[in-house]
């Protein structure tokens, strides 16, 4: 077979098998002897359980509470701290928190006796939103005044100098919602016991979160519990920390009943009851000077954490450090306050934490822009961060930043300038532009001093097989994987293998999250091939490596200043519109992007991404609306969460530049998440334009234009 | 129950004496463990367990079987190894149609169900008929592509 080079065009190693309809996902696998789970959980968003009241069960029927984790174990799941607990126990301080686990062979009984539970509260006063957590509503969730993580960074002179100068200051505050990831596939799991080794199935990105965070549960190590990661069908950060959530009350579970069981969750579970991407509130102070140029940003972020930590502080880190966008801004101070409320806890979703900021800074930007009498794009060009700038965090910008390359593309394809000068402000027509990046991989030195990761290739005869902790769930990277490892070796990608991760067998490659899998487990793939590719007359023998961080960029976790990110992805945006003057409909007429990811392993893929990742993002700005009251989620269904169809968006236009990475797999970088990080803004820019208004919060549904307008 | 249920599913004489409440989904994932049907959202609103029922695309999880009664239900498993299905199960590879692939299998009922009944669409015509396929991973523009080559490549076995 001819050998694969990295440009060629290959067909996605899992299409056809998931378009046949072949593919396995957990909910289509059982086992003999199978038992069903369904999750019991709390109905108030805070107060102090009094009393459980279980119906008689029938033989062989189950309820499995923290009352059943054993001596040994501890009532805790191990994210990246133990605040989660397993099972509720005494308190409750979120709508759906897991108070127990209902077992037994048939679904139909298990309904039954689910609506027979009884659970009798005493109810206290939540704190639902970011001002009620910031007011301490109902006394202190965490600490004493519900500040579960805060950071702050800054840049050049003190702020007090630079505002003293300030021929204006203009402030405001932008304000983001509830999202919802919607994998088509909702969250599942089995449990099952093999070879004496507890074992999971499980639809989730990070089969080695899943042992860590639940051995506890029973006194165990990580490594005496086995997860086997099942095609996964989606996941977009919703699988990252939440398949713990899952797997912990079954691994009690399966301690006690020792049979195959399997948990589901139908969708309006996954809906009602899993983690969102965080809300947040940012707002910007910037001195400026008579001319509209900016001397200074002052800035303060909060994003909604819920009452459990899961991922939120890192996602507020990522959130603060993309708080200036891609411009080098000359003197900064950014805050940034991860607030505890008695919402489900919040956590990972595509660009985890850098959508929120890049958005309010976008939108802040353009703001400015137009107060001035400038065009959004020519002024937010003029602060292009560029090759050796100094980041937010007093580090440098290592790559070269091609952006005015990258904005003469959009703006000469969708003829922007023109349509800018012609759309009158409420006229109904309107053109935006966003610019974005997105930092790949751990923020700092995490990847060395946290992840460490190991990647391995096992040679066999002429066959090479992968093995990685690095899933598939969607993103194309099985065959990314399988195209850089069969160009380095110099064979076709058909004789290399790839299978889902089974934690018994490969290396802890880290999490897939955080746009890290191909730049970084992906060179460390490369690095085994040209090494096995040196060796290849040996015979059958394998090769794995761990990763080195490249020398010479500092970073201290504890006061955040250096290099937060070895690299970054850069985005550029156009969206134009029309707005209906009636209805408020919102019509997109053309979208254009152009994304600098290094360099594309797989042009199909990465169009693939490109487009799925922009109509996210487009839902999240337009559509996509969550509420949360009371502590309940109001849209528990597909039919009142709505998210884009066919119909909504036309067919995009995408370009990419060619701007090769020094440390990643034949040039590339992160890309999964930038693509998310910037087509909301440019949306929300050319509704204000087609409007003549300003806007200040997302997502912006026909009514809630209404409302701008007329509160305007 | 009083009744039995008679219908075919992928040809095959299925005869069902359930409860005619029963949803078609479950009768078909779980009795004839045709697991290429999804269920995504159980309210008719995803797609993702569209099946063609009398040569019409439906969706099975709101479908009660007792109302299929007499019916010819053909699933993912029944046509992909058809002239047809294989036409656009390939067009879909080949177009970069598929990501996490749940979807999948729904939206290439609805394909299949489009061209059938309209051999050469219009890009605003794919859109239409899988509207009620929802796809969060590939915001459907090699979706919409990969149908255009499915009926290009399909030639006259569309027509």
């Amino acid at each position: 077979m001819p050998h694969t080079a990295i440009d060629d065009k290959v067909v996605r190693v899992d299409a056809l098998v998931k378009a046949r309809g072949e593919a396995r996902y957990v909910s289509d696998m059982s086992f003999p002897d199978m038992q069903y789970a369904y999750m019991i959980r709390s109905s108030i968003p805070r107060g102090t359980i009094d009393s459980i009241r279980i119906p008689e069960l029938p033989e062989g029927y189950w309820f499995i509470s923290a009352k059943d984790i054993p001596e040994e174990g501890k009532n805790e799941l191990w994210m990246i701290q133990k605040d989660w607990k397993c099972f509720a126990e005494g308190d409750v301080k979120y709508v759906g928190e897991t108070i127990g686990l209902l077992v037994g062979p048939d679904r139909n009984m298990l309904s039954y006796l689910r609506d027979k539970i009884e659970i009798r509260y005493t109810e206290a006063e939540a704190a639902i939103t970011i001002d009620e957590g910031l007011a301490v509503k109902g006394g202190p969730i965490v600490g004493e005044d519900n500040v579960m993580c805060s950071l702050f960074v800054e840049k050049g002179r003190p702020m007090e100098e630079v505002f003293r100068e300030a021929d204006s200051v203009f402030e405001e505050t932008i304000e983001t919602g509830f999202q919802e990831h919607v994998h088509l596939e909702t969250n599942g799991a089995i449990i099952t016991i093999e070879d004496g080794k507890y074992t999971f199935y499980a639809s989730a990105q990070c089969p080695f979160y899943i042992r860590k965070a639940v051995a506890g549960l029973l006194g165990l190590q990580p490594e005496d519990i086995v997860v086997k990661q099942t095609t996964t069908g989606g996941a977009f950060g919703g699988k990252e920390h939440f398949p713990d959530v899952l797997c912990g009350p079954l691994l009690v579970a399966e301690h006690k009943i020792r049979k195959p069981i399997k948990l589901i969750f139908d969708r309006e579970e996954d809906m009602l009851y899993s983690v969102k991407r965080h809300p947040a509130k940012v707002t910007y102070r910037t001195a400026l000077d008579k001319d509209g140029n900016i001397l200074g940003i002052d800035g303060v972020v909060v994003y909604n954490c819920g009452p459990y930590l899961s991922g939120s502080f890192v996602v507020l880190q990522r959130g603060v450090f993309h708080a200036n966008g891609v411009y080098d801004i000359p003197n900064t101070h950014v805050k940034g306050i991860g607030i505890a409320t008695n919402t489900f806890p919040s956590d990972a979703f595509r660009g985890f934490g850098a959508p929120q900021t890049l958005y309010a800074i976008e939108t802040h930007m353009e703001h400015i822009a137009k107060k001035f009498g400038y065009d959004p794009a020519e002024y937010k060009s003029r602060y292009f961060i560029k090759q050796g700038g100094e980041t937010i965090t007093n580090g440098h910008i290592v790559e070269k930043v091609v952006l005015p390359e990258m904005m003469k593309q959009v703006v000469d394809a969708s003829d922007y300038f023109r349509k800018s000068k012609e759309y009158a402000p409420g006229s109904g027509k309107g053109i935006g532009i966003s610019f974005y990046n997105h930092g790949g991989a751990f923020t700092g030195n995490g990847e060395q001093a946290i992840i460490k990761a190991h990647a391995r290739l096992v040679k066999t005869g002429e066959k090479v097989r992968i093995e990685v902790g690095s899933t598939e769930m969607g993103q194309g990277f099985q065959t990314s994987l399988r195209k850089i490892a069969a160009a380095a070796l110099g064979i076709s990608i058909d004789d290399v293998s790839y299978d889902n991760p089974d934690t018994s067998v490969v290396p802890d490659s880290g999490p897939t999250a955080a746009s890290r899998s191909t730049m970084i487990v992906g060179r460390l793939i490369e690095r085994c091939a040209e090494e096995m590719k040196e060796r290849w007359e040996e015979g059958d023998f394998s090769v794995e490596k761990e990763y080195e961080h490249p020398e010479g960029h500092p970073w201290d976790q504890n006061t955040f200043r250096g290099d937060a990110y070895l690299g970054y992805g850069w985005g550029c945006c156009i969206v134009e519109v029309e707005v209906d003057k009636l209805t408020r409909e919102v019509k997109v007429t053309g979208i254009w992007s152009s994304h600098d990811i290094g360099k594309a392993i797989d042009e199909l893929i990465v169009h693939g991404q490109v487009n799925g990742g922009i109509v996210q993002s487009l839902g999240y700005a337009s559509m996509e609306k969550m509420e949360n009251r009371n502590g309940h989620f109001r849209q528990s269904s597909m039919s009142d969460y709505v998210i884009p169809t066919s119909m909504e968006f036309p067919k995009q236009e995408w370009f990419l530049v060619d701007n090769p990475y020094e440390w990643g797999p034949f040039g590339a970088k992160g890309m999964g998440e930038l693509v998310f990080n910037g087509a909301d803004a440019a949306y929300i820019d050319a509704v204000e334009r087609a409007l003549g208004t300003e806007i200040h919060r997302i997502p912006m549904p026909p009514e809630d234009l209404e409302e701008v307008l007329r509160n305007a | 129950m009083l009744n039995e249920i008679v219908f075919y599913v992928n040809d095959k004489k299925i005869v069902f004496n359930g409860n005619p409440l029963t949803r078609l989904i479950d009768v078909l994932r779980e009795d004839l463990e045709l697991t290429g049907v999804k269920e995504g959202c159980g309210e008719g609103e995803c797609g993702a367990c569209s099946v063609i029922k009398d040569g019409k695309l439906v969706t099975s999880c709101i479908i009660p079987v007792g109302a299929v009664n007499g019916s010819r239900i053909y699933t993912i498993e029944g046509i992909r190894d058809t002239e047809k299905g294989r036409c656009i199960i390939e067009a879909f590879a080949e177009g970069g149609a598929v990501q996490c692939g749940f979807c999948i299998p729904g939206m290439v009922m609805a394909a299949y169900a489009l061209l059938s009944s309209n051999p050469h669409p219009s890009e605003m015509e794919i859109r239409k008929g899988i509207s009620g396929n929802i796809c969060r991973c590939t915001g459907y523009d090699l979706i919409v592509e990969s149908i255009k080559l499915a009926s290009e490549k399909g030639g006259e076995l569309w027509a």
